[in-house]
Formats: structure tokens, sequence, C-alpha cells
């Protein structure tokens, strides 16, 4: 259970990472959405709260950790790694460097999302969507998706034990399709019980905590 | 010694009796010993030294001739302490103590309407603050009959969250005589550029109800915006109205522009209180906390006084009470329910059905909580132990406003432990031992908005700023270099990796000279104003088009809510049917019985003084003055375990519910015993007993987990207490919690957005990921130290869990039972569990996925 929790889709062994990420040990393929680089230094811009600017190293690290320990010939970014483009531009070059190390020797993709529509202008190349074998990934579900992988809605579910609420970021899933949940540092998330998740997944969708231990539950609504 | 309770209505009564001699000397006597305590305690004496005698002021002035002739007209005389007031109404600083409705309203006003009446004063000349936003309302009623009659030139008019845009806005151009408003309505008003024309005239400030503000952050940040006002009109005197205290040099400091003396005025102590506990026909539960049983007795007493208020320590507990109660109404006897989570509207409708005396009783929480003043109120019940002996004396005195009478109240204790507290706290009040909790020195996350707050209204020097820091109470003993970090932190986040040099929030125009980088973020630091931390919550309305707004939920209650779900708002039972953005939609669902709700009033916590003082009431063992039920409760708790002792530590374990649980009486306070059960779970993980939580009141702490736990005491160990806890403390939930509160206060996070839309909560994410962060990365952090500083004065009580190891040293009594005890079974309803991450916990996480999993008929994959 430490290393993940493992699963079937699209008739594949996947695995549900604690972190948020998403390994696909077949094809080698690690996949992360809603990075959401550079938020804090975004907030200050427009004027908000000055946020302790330690987001990036943080997801930086722990994505460094997850590309160690699956070694992954391919890294699909599923969207909204940037805050904003501003943000992707903006990035210190000592973070530039380090990405570009983690990119390199590797097939890298940085799928477009709502925050970061365009080229990032880093290594890797740039894509509004990928399809592997039977999966398409992509930055937002379709209403028709079939074997679809995509972030956007940050979700995150509760248990209840003893009374208590303990919420989560978490994976939703049935059988058509797979929501990863935010993997940022500085990102918050939607109740799974809320309208747009509970329309867009079936009836028997599960929903896999992301953190220690990994577990998973039917999908609250 | 006795109580100073006295007479009220608004101040004015009859002609008052001669006191009698014997009163004035026990009331000296009172305040002599009271005077050798705070000089033990090592505070400053109370004003500065000077006790008035009324022989040494100055003969109080004639009133204007339109007061005297109206006064006259109603056969009325001034009480001897508002002749005092109005004798030394030059003074700077001037502290009244007087009993809830002992005319010190009309005490703190009448230097004011005097003033006014003789001379055309232009603008602003008093500015009156109260805690709540109701008792402005209230005393613009009360002050209309004075001015309308005596025909006086004066203008009254309340500021609070309610009052509309235009209207303020309005009021900063043009304000009225006298301006009544909130600590935060005031930090709101000095935030404007104009601040200097509108509180340029200002003469006189009265803060009422000063004994409750000083107790919290909201205090700080009012004093913090007296000191901005003082060098706004220099010339301003300060005046503050406090219920009867146990230290009033304390309050007095933090009233007084330091280091200004500050004379302290007593008023004329009233009758002894009529208290008791209500004969019940059936007797309390050994636990529970609603009060139910004792509905019937409720319902008579209301039916044969004229108004009677109802008081519960939680919201939740007044909706259950108020729905059993109109359940059992047979009579159909008018009653409302008044809580703050109701909605503005529902609370104001009850508001004007009490004024017009339509109402035979209201079941009310703190929202009521102070000063309000309804003259035909004569009976206050209390359900539920009154935590803290000071919050009884307010209840009572807001009963029976009629000279001379004594005030009546009730007692219902919720269970028999309840009935131990209640019988501990009427001894308090017939002694005249009030508790208290003040804080002396002023908490730094309310100066970083402070500073945001003066920033807001222009460019400001920080010597300037610095020197008037100082001149407030609570912070006379600031250092210069604690200063500068808080300056630091509101300008650029006070980083070690300076990041956001481009988008300061204050920038450095000359040396010393600061003001906002952007003057748009005014409007984000004027929206966030406020020291009040509310758990979030969300708000409730009947489903459909323009559904009616209800009132109020937490989040995580609301987290825990399915569709079909039925909880109590406003007195009726309502069915949760969805989640629209933030709000919550019911639909009506009165035949249901409802799912408890768990949002709550104000956290109540019983003193340590009102513990101690049950601690020896059940060591002694002269159970003569409980009823014969809770005799019999005690005599079980002798027989199956025992009583605890003074020196001693006494330790239960049982199992309950399939889990094991350890109970320590401490008698020590919440704070200390929430350190002492950190130690222990701390023990406890690392011994593999697998700790799931613990929760504790002011007499112990219930510890659970799932595996029994023989020999405590090897867990408490004394020496190191501080070391062995620091890291563990610094991933706890309570500590968390305290950050959280910080930061939102020193503006850190921010609450409220211009223009924010409610599209979930996507956007906003765990203050948890911010404490953890700047741990790991910038452990040296203001925010971090603020934490701590917090944390020590409050929430962790070092010194007295040491002082507890060490009376106590090897004399724990450690009795291993098979099921709860009389003694532990309250416990079972404290609020506040604190969850232990751990194994205990992750194992229940997957007990319960695998669960659910199958429940729901899917198939671990």
């Amino acid at each position: 259970m430490g290393n993940g929790h493992t699963f079937t889709f699209a008739g594949e062994r996947l695995i549900a990472r604690p972190s948020g990420a998403l390994h696909w040990p077949a094809a080698r393929l690690l996949v992360v959405s809603d990075l959401h680089l550079g938020k804090s230094e975004r907030i200050a811009r427009h004027g908000g709260a000055l946020l302790p600017p330690y987001e990036v190293v943080d997801t930086l690290t722990r994505l460094e950790a997850d590309i160690h320990e699956t070694d992954p010939a391919a890294v699909i970014s599923l969207g909204d790694s940037f805050d904003d483009m501003a943000a992707a531009d903006g990035l210190a070059p000592a973070f530039r460097d380090w990405l570009d190390r983690l990119v390199a020797g590797r097939d890298w993709t940085w799928v477009t999302g709502n925050h970061d529509p365009g080229p990032t202008g880093l290594g890797g190349h740039a894509a509004e969507g990928v399809a592997c074998g039977p999966m398409t990934f992509r930055h937002i579900a379709t209403d028709d998706g079939t074997f679809e992988v995509s972030g956007h809605y940050h979700p995150k579910a509760s248990l209840r034990i003893r009374g208590r609420a303990i919420s989560r970021p978490c994976f939703l899933r049935d059988d058509r399709r797979l929501i990863l949940p935010a993997y940022g540092t500085y990102t918050g998330g939607l109740r799974s019980r809320d309208r747009a998740l509970a329309a867009l997944m079936d009836k028997g969708a599960r929903a896999i905590l992301a953190g220690l231990p990994m577990v998973e539950i039917p999908m609250p609504r | 010694m006795i109580l100073r309770l006295a007479p009220a209505d608004v101040g004015l009564s009859a002609p008052a009796p001669p006191r009698s001699l014997e009163a004035l000397t026990l009331a000296r006597l009172a305040d002599v010993l009271r005077a050798e305590r705070t000089r033990r305690r090592g505070l400053p004496p109370p004003g500065g030294g000077a006790r008035l005698d009324p022989m040494d002021a100055p003969a109080p002035p004639d009133l204007p001739a339109p007061l005297a002739d109206f006064f006259a007209r109603r056969h009325w005389v001034l009480h001897p302490h508002q002749r005092e007031m109005l004798a030394r109404a030059d003074a700077p600083s001037l502290l009244l103590i007087a009993p809830t409705g002992g005319g010190k309203t009309l005490a703190g006003f009448l230097p004011t309407l005097t003033e006014l009446a003789e001379s055309g004063h232009e603008g602003l000349h008093t500015l009156y603050v109260s805690p709540l936003k109701a008792l402005a309302n209230d005393i613009k009623r009360n002050l209309r009959t004075p001015i309308e009659e005596a025909n006086l030139p004066i203008r009254v008019e309340d500021r609070t969250g309610d009052t509309s845009q235009t209207v303020r806005k309005r009021q900063r151009a043009d304000p009225p005589h006298i301006l009544l408003t909130t600590p935060e309505s005031l930090a709101l008003m000095i935030s404007y550029p104009d601040a200097h024309r509108t509180f340029a005239g200002l003469k006189r400030i009265v803060v009422d109800e000063i004994h409750a503000l000083a107790e919290n952050k909201r205090g700080d940040q009012l004093m913090l915006a007296l000191s901005r006002l003082q060098t706004i009109a220099p010339g301003l005197r300060r005046v503050g109205l406090s219920a009867t205290v146990d230290d009033p040099g304390v309050i007095a400091h933090y009233l007084a522009r330091h280091p200004d003396p500050c004379p302290i005025l007593h008023a004329d102590p009233g009758p002894a209180p009529d208290i008791d506990i209500l004969p019940t026909t059936e007797a309390p539960p050994w636990a529970g906390s609603g009060g139910r049983y004792a509905i019937p007795d409720v319902l008579r007493e209301i039916a044969r006084h004229t108004t009677t208020l109802v008081f519960h320590n939680t919201r939740a507990q007044a909706e259950i009470f108020f729905h059993n109660l109109w359940l059992a109404n047979e009579d159909d006897l008018p009653i409302g329910i008044h809580h703050g989570a109701l909605s503005k509207e529902a609370r104001q409708r009850v508001e004007a059905a009490m004024v017009r005396g339509e109402l035979k009783a209201i079941v009310a929480t703190g929202s009521l909580d102070l000063g309000i003043d309804w003259g035909d109120v004569d009976l206050v019940i209390q359900i539920g132990a009154p935590k803290k002996v000071k919050n009884l004396v307010q209840r009572i005195g807001r009963a029976n406003h009629r000279y001379n009478a004594p005030s009546k109240a009730r007692l219902v204790p919720a269970n028999r432990f309840e009935v131990v507290e209640c019988v501990a706290a009427l001894q308090a009040v017939r002694e005249g031992d009030l508790d208290g909790d003040l804080r002396l020195d002023g908490p730094r996350d309310v100066l970083c908005q402070h500073i945001a707050i003066v920033a807001c209204a222009g460019d400001f020097e920080a010597d300037t700023l610095f020197a008037e820091v100082r001149s407030v109470g609570p912070f006379a003993a600031l250092s210069r270099a604690a200063f500068e970090e808080c300056l630091d932190f509101v300008a650029t986040g006070g980083y070690a990796l300076r990041a956001y040099d481009r988008y300061q929030r204050l920038k450095e125009r000359a040396p010393g000279l600061w003001g906002l980088r952007d003057p748009r973020a005014a409007r984000q630091i004027r929206m966030n104003i406020g020291t009040i931390i509310d758990t979030d919550n969300l708000k409730v309305r009947m489903k459909g088009r323009g559904g009616m707004p209800l009132g109020e939920i937490e989040e995580g209650f609301a987290n825990t809510l399915s569709a079909g779900d039925t909880f109590l708002m406003g007195g009726q039972v309502v069915r949760f049917e969805t989640m629209r953005e933030m709000i919550v939609e019911v639909s009506p669902r009165p035949e249901k019985e409802p799912r408890i709700a768990t949002y709550i009033g104000y956290k109540w916590t019983t003193s340590v003084q009102l513990a101690e003082r049950i601690q020896r009431i059940l060591h002694e063992g002269d159970y003569s003055a409980f009823p014969a039920h809770t005799r019999d409760w005690l005599d079980l708790q002798r027989r199956d375990s025992r009583m605890p002792e003074p020196g001693r530590l006494l330790i239960e374990t049982f199992p309950r519910d399939g889990r094991h649980h350890v109970c320590l009486y401490g008698f020590a306070g919440r704070n200390a015993h929430q350190t002492l059960a950190l130690l222990i779970t701390k023990g406890m993980e690392e011994a593999g007993l697998e700790p799931l939580s613990f929760v504790c009141s002011d007499y112990a702490a219930l510890i659970s987990g799932l595996r029994p736990v023989p020999d405590v005491a090897r867990f408490m160990h004394h020496e190191g207490v501080r070391d062995a806890l620091e890291s563990w403390l610094r991933g706890n939930a309570v500590m968390k919690r305290t950050f959280r509160n910080a930061a939102i206060v020193a503006g850190l996070i921010d609450r409220n957005f211009p223009g924010k839309r409610s599209s979930g909560k996507q956007a906003t994410f765990s203050s948890d990921i911010l404490y953890d962060t700047l741990h790991r990365y910038d452990p040296e952090h203001l925010m971090l130290k603020i934490t701590e500083e917090e944390a020590m004065r409050g929430h962790i009580d070092f010194g007295r869990v040491e002082l507890l190891l060490e009376t106590v040293g090897d004399r724990i009594d450690q009795i291993d039972l098979d099921r709860v005890t009389p003694l532990a079974a309250p416990l079972f309803l404290e609020r506040g569990i604190v969850p232990i991450k751990g194994r205990a916990e992750s194992r229940l996480i997957e007990e319960e996925a695998a669960r659910l999993l199958a429940e729901a008929g899917l198939a671990p994959d």
C-alpha cells in the first residue's frame, strides 16, 4: 500500500501514488496534473496575500521523488502546470534549470490547461491532449469521454471515522473516466459531492484517497 | 465579600434609599481584599494606585437646565456613581465598575449629554464602542428618551456591520454627535484617509463591556485603534464601563493611554441575587448536555414569570431545547429563539417582538449575552453549567431591573456532574470570587493587522507608529525589534527568501516613511478587518428561487450531511437537499426527528478557579448542598472507583464502545490537560498502544485508543516535558488551529476577496499546508513565532503541567475498571476532540474504507 493503490482501468494495470501522481508501469508513463507552479507569485502579483514563496520548491521536490522512484520514459503534466502564463515566464532560473534536468531524456508533454493555454518555453512539447494505447489524456473531462484521463477539478473526498471527517485529495474513477487530484502544493480541492463532479461520474464510481494510508471508497455523493 | 449587583433600567431609578452602613463596610472590605489579591499576583495596582474616595472628588457640576428639568419631571435622581462620573468628566481615563444594568451606560453618557447640551459642538463628540451590534441598537433606543424629552440638540447614530454603504459614507463626511459602534467598525473607520477629518473634534470615547473585550483580541484591536484616535484628537478622554471583575486594575491598565493613571470608580452594590438550582421533577441524566429532562419545569417557570431568558451554552443545544420546548408547549406560550447562527432577519424579528413585550420567553446563546437591556425580564434560566462564574453573574444581571429587588436566576444542570459545577459556581458567586482570564501582553497578529489598517489611511512614520503602539497598555512592553518584524511581515511577507520585492505590500518611500505600494490593496485589507475567527460556515437557505435564508452551519458539519439527512435550524427541522456553490439548500421537513446540528455558539470553558473549587468540594465530602440524586451518584463514584483528592492524581481506565479509555483527573484547567494528554499519547504511540484522540475539560483529560494502557504513569516524566513535546507539538492539530487563527488575523490568509465568485473551494487551500511549508522552508518566520507565542500563552500550559507533575510525584492512583465511571461520563460530551495521526487512525481509515466498499457492493480492486 505504501507505494500506491493498484487498479485496472481501460484494461491496463495502473497505480495511483500517495503523492497524487498516476503511474502506468507497462507504458513507463508517469502522469501528474495541476501543478500550479508559481501560484504564490501570481497571487502576490494580483495584490493578494504574500504567501510563503516555497510552493515551487516543494512541488518540484515531490515530483523529483516520484520520477526517481518510478523512472518513467514518458511524463505527462496534465494541464494547469503553471498558475498562469506569466508564472511560467517568470519562473526563477534555478527552478527552470531544475525542470530542464527532470525533462531531459524523457518524452515529456505539457498538456495545455485553462490556466496555461499556451506553450511554456520549457523542454518537452506542448499539446492539447495525448492518446496513448486505449487511453486519452486531456486537462478537462469531456461529456462523452471514453477511457479518458483528466485533471482540472482538484477532486477531494472525505471519509467519516468516529464522527470526524478526514478529507483528502483523491482520484476519481469509473469504467470510462479517471480524474486525477491536483499535484501542486498550493492547491485546494473540490468535494466529490459537488454537482460538477457528481454529474460527470457514473453510479459505481470510486474515490482513491491520496496520502497515507491510501484507500479506495465508493465516491461520496 | 458581597456581590456588587445593583438596580438598573436605563440607569435611572426612583429615589434611592440610603445605603446601609453595613453594606458600605462590606463593599470596602471587598475592595481591600481584591486589591490585596491583585498585589499578590504582581499586577499593577488598581488605577495606578489611585483609589477614589467620593470625599476627594470635586463637587459635580450642576446638570444643564433642560436635563435637570427632565430628571425632576420624572422624579429621578442620579446614583452616586453617576454624579461622580460627571464630577470627573475631565479625567483622561476613568474606569467605572458597575453591575450589569447598574446605570453605568447613563453614567458613561452623562458628561457627553451635559457638554453637548451646554455648547454647540460641531461634528463627532463621543464615540461609544461595545462588543455587540445589538447593544448599539439598544443604547440608541435608550438615549432617545432623555434627548427627546429634554429637547437636546444631539444627533445619535449607530454604525455596525449592518449599516448600509450609503449611510457609512455619509457618516464619515457628516458624523453625528454620538456614534455607537463596534471595535471592527471603528477599525474600518480609521482605515480611511478622511479619518483625520471625521475624528478631529472627538472629545470622549465610551468603551462598554470592556471586561469582555479585554479577554480577547477584539479588545487589543480596539485599544490600538484608540491610540490612533488619541493622535488625531489629543484631548480625547476615555471612559471604560465594566461589569464586576476580579482585577479592575488590569482593566484600567488596559484602557488607559500608557502610562496615564486610570482612576477606578465603583458603583453601589445592589441586593444579593437570588440564584438557585431549579428543582425538577426528574433527576438529571449521568451524561447529557441539553437539559431536556427539565422541560416541564422550565415551562412552568416561564408561565409564572413575566419574561424569561433561557440561556444555553451552545447554539445546537439552544436549537434542540427550543424544538422540544415547543413540542411540550401545550398552552402555546409565545417563545422565541435567538442566536448568532440565525439570519439577521430572524434575529431582528425576535428582538422586535421582545421589545414590544410580545414574548414570554427567549431561548438564547451568547449572541444575547452582553448587556442587552430589556426591562421586563424577571427570570433568567441557565441550562447547562455556567462555565465561568463571570458569565453567570452577567446573565443574572439581565434579570429583574427593578430597584432594590434581587435579581432572580435558576440553574438547570444538564447532567449530574454539572450539579456539582453549579453548586460550586453558586458558592463562588456568593463569595464574590469572580474568575478572570485576562491577557497582559498584546498579540502580534493583531498588531500586524493594525499596521496594515494604518497604511490604508495614508503614509506613516514607523517611529510615530511605534510610539503610538507603545502607548497601548497591552503593547507597552513591545520591543522595537518585535515591532520591526511585524512591519516587515506586512510590507514584504517577512520571508527568508525575498521573493516579493516587486509585489511588496508596503513601500518605504523615504527613510522610515511607509505607505501602500498599490493603493488598491486597501480594499482587500478593509474586507479582512477583524479578529473574530469563525469556523468556515456555509449559508443555509430554503430550496428554490429566492429561497429564504435561514442562517449558517459549520462546513465540517455540512460535509457530513447526505441528501435526506435532517437537522435543526431556527427551531425547525429541515432536510438537506443539495449544496449549490457555497450554499446549503434545504426543504422543510416537520415530521422527522432531526439529526443534531454540530454548529456551536461561543466556546465556554470553565475557569481553572472553578475547577479547583470543584475538586475541593468533591474531596471535602460535605455533599449536603447536593440533591439526593447527585449524592447517590457521588457515592457510586466512591464505591466503584474513588474520589480525586488534592495532591494525588487519579487515573481511571475502562473500555467503552470498542475503545479503551484513560481518564486523568488533574483539575488543572483545559490547557494543562491538553499538554498532559499530548505527552501521554506521544508515549503511547511510541509504545504501540495506538492512541486515537483525546479530549480535555478543565477537570480531566480523556484519552481514547485501540488498546488498554497499563501503567499510564510511565508516560508522565516531568523532566524534559518541554523538550520532549516540542517536535511532537509541531505536527499537532492544536498548533495548526492556532496557526490558522493567527495567520488570518495577521493577514497572511484572506477571508474575503473583492468580487470573489464562490465557485466551490478550488481556489482556497488548507492553512495546514502553509504551516507545514513554513516549517519545512522558513522555520524562523514571524507567523510561526506568533503561533508559538499564542500556544504558550493559551493552549500549552507547560508551567501548570510541570507544577502538577511535581506536586503529585509518585502519588498516582490508577484504577482499571470494566466500565465508565460517574465522573468520567460527562467527558464523552466534551467538545474539541484532538485527533492523533498515527497507526490507530490509519487502521480505522482502512477498516472504514473496506466497510464502505462492501456496503456499496464494490469489490476491492
